[in-house]
């Protein structure tokens, strides 16, 4: 079974290692306050550990060197948890890291130092959010960071240029294609001959940064 | 010259003062507004209120066109994401990050991060002068 290193025993941290632990996973549980430790320790006895995981000989005392095939960074601190993911990755050459950012303004932190991937709530629940409310014209759904993709969806309305149009006519950017048309709540796959109507919810794959091509060509705006 | 330097307390003022004597332009930067008390009444140099970690902060402070930036906030992890930014992100060659912990000194120093360990100084400083007491030899009795 795999062994995962969990950092950081706050309501994510430990919620993640009971799950994995139920899942049959070797997990060993960090936590650096004494408040917190002593109520994880009830439960997760000698799977959890009391320190700061940015310390070295904290990490190792957990099994880092042997090395875990996965460390979490879980902790309410992002500059924490990019530290830990440094030094699990290039220190103790861990396979996978996946880290937590909890201020999504630091998210050019993680990416500028190759931590990936991350999680971050808000931006999670502001995706969402944007999904949920059809007034947003083109909503951002996945990010493919190492394939440099991404998937949007876009709102078709009356004013668009494209409404009535077959795909094949369309002339998109360089980089994007169709992949779906959502319409009636019914979804089916973009082909050449899909034509579009207003009303209809398009998913699309495109490189970062042709957004403003892509929302041009779709809603000339 | 333009030097910048994030965390004013004692180790940056001190600093941000030195400098400023020889003739360096200096921007300090601090969380907390009453750290400018640290450098002196009528402190002629730049200071702002704000968290390293914001990007448009060190923007702000000049950091694209800083020719050395000194990071010296109170926490380990905290000097060492801004000192890759700064380095990484805005190109400072001569950035300077204070680590107190010698271990993850020692890390980012091999990866190329210019650190400073005043634990291991301590360390060394303090060997020496238990040494050079010159306490005399116990013999067994």
């Amino acid at each position: 079974m795999p062994y995962v290193i969990v950092a950081g025993g706050g309501k994510v941290g430990a919620n993640v290692a009971r799950s994995l632990l139920r899942l049959g996973y070797e997990v060993t549980l960090v936590e650096q306050r004494r408040d917190r430790f002593e109520r994880l320790e009830d439960e997760f006895e000698h799977q959890v550990h009391r320190g700061d995981a940015t310390e070295l000989f904290v990490l190792e005392r957990a099994g880092i060197t042997r090395p875990p095939d996965v460390v979490l960074a879980l902790t309410g601190d992002d500059e924490d948890n990019m530290v830990i993911c440094q030094l699990a990755r290039e220190k103790y050459g861990v396979p996978k890291v996946i880290a937590r950012v909890n201020d999504p303004r630091n998210q050019a932190h993680f990416d500028l130092l190759g931590i990936s991937p991350t999680i971050c709530a808000t931006s999670s629940i502001m995706a969402l959010v944007e999904h949920e409310v059809p007034e947003h014209e083109l909503i951002h759904l996945l990010e493919l960071r190492k394939e440099n993709l991404e998937i949007v969806e876009v709102q078709i309305d009356r004013d668009s240029p494209v409404a009535g149009k077959r795909v094949e006519s369309l002339k998109l950017p360089e980089g994007a294609r169709l992949i779906s048309v959502m319409r009636d709540g019914r979804a089916e796959i973009a082909v050449g001959a899909t034509s579009l109507e207003a009303g209809d919810q398009v998913l699309a794959i495109l490189e970062p940064g042709k957004e403003d091509e892509l929302r041009r060509v779709l809603l000339k705006r | 010259m333009k030097a910048l330097i994030i965390g004013c307390g004692r180790v940056g003022s001190t600093i941000a003062l030195q400098l400023l004597k020889e003739d360096w332009d200096v921007t300090v930067v601090d969380e907390n507004e009453d750290a400018l008390s640290r450098l002196g009444e009528n402190w002629p140099g730049t200071f702002l209120v704000g968290h390293g970690m914001d990007a448009d902060l060190l923007r702000a402070a000049g950091i694209e066109d800083a020719d050395a930036v000194v990071v010296a906030t109170d926490g380990d992890n905290t000097n060492i994401v801004i000192g890759q930014v700064a380095q990484k992100r805005f190109g400072v060659d001569c950035t300077v990050v204070r680590i107190l912990d010698p271990a993850r000194a020692d890390f980012y120093n091999a990866r190329g991060l210019r650190t400073v360990c005043p634990t291991k100084t301590a360390i060394d400083v303090l060997g020496e002068a238990v040494r050079a007491c010159a306490v005399p030899v116990r013999t067994a009795s």
